[in-house]
């Protein structure tokens, strides 16, 4: 935390600026090796997905029978079959279904939580959050079973809610640990004065600190729709029909029909499109994300 | 931050307790109640003690997909986490091209699990994929489903490409945080590039690659879904992980017995390793003063 408060301040020294300047220009000028170096990377990560897309948009049978670097024979009937299709579409709709409720459930149980972390300390307190951290990393095979006979007992198998509850597991602790790091940056004066301004602690809460705390907020929310969004083994064993995820279906369908590879491969991109579009509003706070808040 | 000794914060975690409880402890303990029971059928249990936790720690199945897994763990850690370093390093710092890394970089970390091993089974066939294309046509012998190396190389590649950029957004978001007043004061001392690396950017680093190799260890440790849609666990039980063995135990076979016991000692490595891993991060805060 400290780092973080330390480095715009650094920034903002007067009189450094031409010295900061005069290695900025040098830094971009000298390093062709880091652009060469990133250039790499960038496209060892685009290539496979490249690929996706180029087999998204052929035939069947141009797929099978000529080997092309880009598509000779545009098509976008597979995008068509799936969007026209209720068995492949209902698939995005359920994925969507759960993972909202899911974002809905884990931010509202973990935000007073989180403040809670943030500034008491109580009995068992430390305890209680490490008991959080092991079940982000609780293996979700293990849960499978288990989970399975529990909602089947409570008749919730092959309900939306069955499956956000589960993803419950990784995702509150995970939007505890986020929302903690991002609350201890607020300083402690604003909520003592405004409980000295006579504000209630809902009102309080709900005016003035979840305001404060909004990116914070954003980035939960963003990583509890992710992880619930790329999680396969529970959402398939708590599913059979009615609430089907689309990467289930995806599965399922592949071994059904044989070898639709165009479809497969456009269920594929479908399925990239929701994380693509929502990464640019949060991607200078991903890694503060992923560290759990300890950025 | 000084924190105020408030018992009545319990009221502010109990929903979060209550919740997790629900869907952590309810299903551990049905967990742990199969691992002591047997059953003949018809919901008829009875008392087996520790027998089946025996028969688990005897068994060599068990030990050799503990076996692969550590070999998957370590492999992924010792690749990963120095490209993720060698990445973040020579990302742009400001500016469009900045923006433009983050999001490329993000993209295969918000892919489902089970595209991803669409994409890399579709990228690794001979006839129709790119990278299995290539290979065959430079001369190589390349068949993921025959061959267990190139299984394990085609898994191992894959999960290179879904989580270097976890480990590289870590790294390059510790290097934000060094004031430029540092390089400037490296550059007053005449400091190579190396020493810059090693003393100012490597432990300024640390805190975030300690998490980034824990959590890239966890999850490794726990992978089923990329290489279960990959290879299928094979060829034979070539890449068959932990969680993979354990599916195919618990939900394929319905031994209940073994594959909870299995699941008791699997939960328990993680936990210790979870408990290292929060006592490293606490005394890193500790160190950092916050």
């Amino acid at each position: 935390m400290s780092d973080s408060v330390s480095a715009p301040g650094a920034g903002t020294i007067p009189g450094k600026v031409t010295p900061q300047t005069a290695t900025r220009t040098r830094r971009r000028f000298r390093p062709k090796g880091s652009v060469v170096v990133m250039t790499l990377y960038l496209v060892f990560l685009m290539l496979p997905i490249y690929w996706l897309v180029n087999m998204s948009l052929k035939t069947n049978a141009e797929i099978l029978s000529t080997f092309s670097l880009w598509p000779r024979d545009l098509t976008f009937a597979n995008y068509a079959k799936i969007l026209t299709d209720p068995s492949w579409y209902m698939g995005y709709v359920n994925s969507l279904i759960y993972v909202v409720m899911n974002t809905v459930i884990s931010l509202a149980v973990a935000l007073p939580a989180a403040y809670a972390f943030s500034r008491y300390s109580f009995m068992g307190d430390k305890h209680l959050f490490f008991w959080l951290l092991t079940n982000r990393m609780a293996p979700p095979a293990v849960f499978a079973l288990p989970f399975f006979q529990l909602y089947s007992s409570v008749g919730l198998f092959d309900t939306h809610i069955a499956v956000a509850l589960a993803h419950c597991l990784f995702n509150v602790p995970l939007a505890v640990w986020i929302l903690e790091g991002f609350m201890r940056g607020v300083p402690k004066e604003i909520d003592e004065t405004a409980y000295i301004d006579g504000y209630s602690f809902g009102r309080f809460f709900v005016r003035i600190f979840m305001p404060l705390i909004s990116s914070g907020i954003g980035v939960a929310a963003f990583f509890c729709f992710m992880f619930s969004w790329v999680e396969l083994l529970l959402s398939r064993t708590l599913t059979s029909v009615d609430a089907k995820p689309i990467a289930a279906t995806m599965t399922r369908t592949v071994s059904a029909s044989g070898l639709d590879w165009g479809v497969l491969a456009a269920a594929g991109v479908l399925t990239i499109v929701p994380g693509a579009l929502v990464i640019y509003f949060v991607r200078n706070y991903i890694a503060k994300g992923f560290a759990l808040g300890r950025v | 931050m000084n924190k105020t000794v408030n018992q009545k914060a319990w009221f502010l975690v109990l929903p979060v307790l209550l919740l997790v409880a629900f869907s952590a402890v309810i299903p551990l303990m049905t967990v742990v109640n199969y691992s002591v029971q047997d059953t003949f059928g018809n919901n008829v249990f009875y008392w087996v003690g520790l027998e089946w936790y025996k028969e688990m720690a005897l068994s060599e199945r068990m030990w050799n997909a503990l076996g692969r897994q550590l070999i998957f763990s370590m492999v992924i850690l010792a690749i990963e986490v120095p490209l993720g370093i060698l990445v973040a390093l020579n990302m742009p710092k400001k500016g469009f091209w900045a923006s433009f890394c983050l999001v490329v970089m993000s993209l295969p970390l918000l892919i489902p699990w089970n595209v991803v091993g669409t994409i890399w089974q579709i990228f690794g066939r001979v006839d129709i994929g790119l990278l299995g294309y290539t290979l065959d046509a430079l001369g190589i012998d390349y068949n993921y489903t025959q061959d267990s190396i190139a299984a394990w190389a085609t898994v191992i590649v894959m999960d290179v490409w879904h989580w270097t950029s976890l480990v590289a957004l870590l790294a390059y978001a510790g290097l934000q945080s060094i004031p430029d007043a540092y390089y400037q004061a490296a550059k007053i001392d005449q400091a190579s590039r190396w020493k810059v690396f090693r003393f100012i950017e490597l432990p300024k680093m640390a805190g975030v690659l300690m998490i980034a190799i824990l959590l890239r260890f966890m999850d490794s440790f726990m992978i089923y879904t990329e290489p279960f849609v990959v290879t299928g666990g094979g060829p034979g039980n070539a890449t068959t992980f932990l969680s993979i063995d354990l599916v195919k135990m618990a939900l394929g076979q319905f031994d209940l017995g073994p594959a909870a016991a299995f699941s008791i000692m699997y939960f328990l490595v993680i936990l210790l390793i979870c408990w290292v891993f929060y006592t490293v991060m606490i005394n890193l805060d500790k160190r950092d003063g916050v």
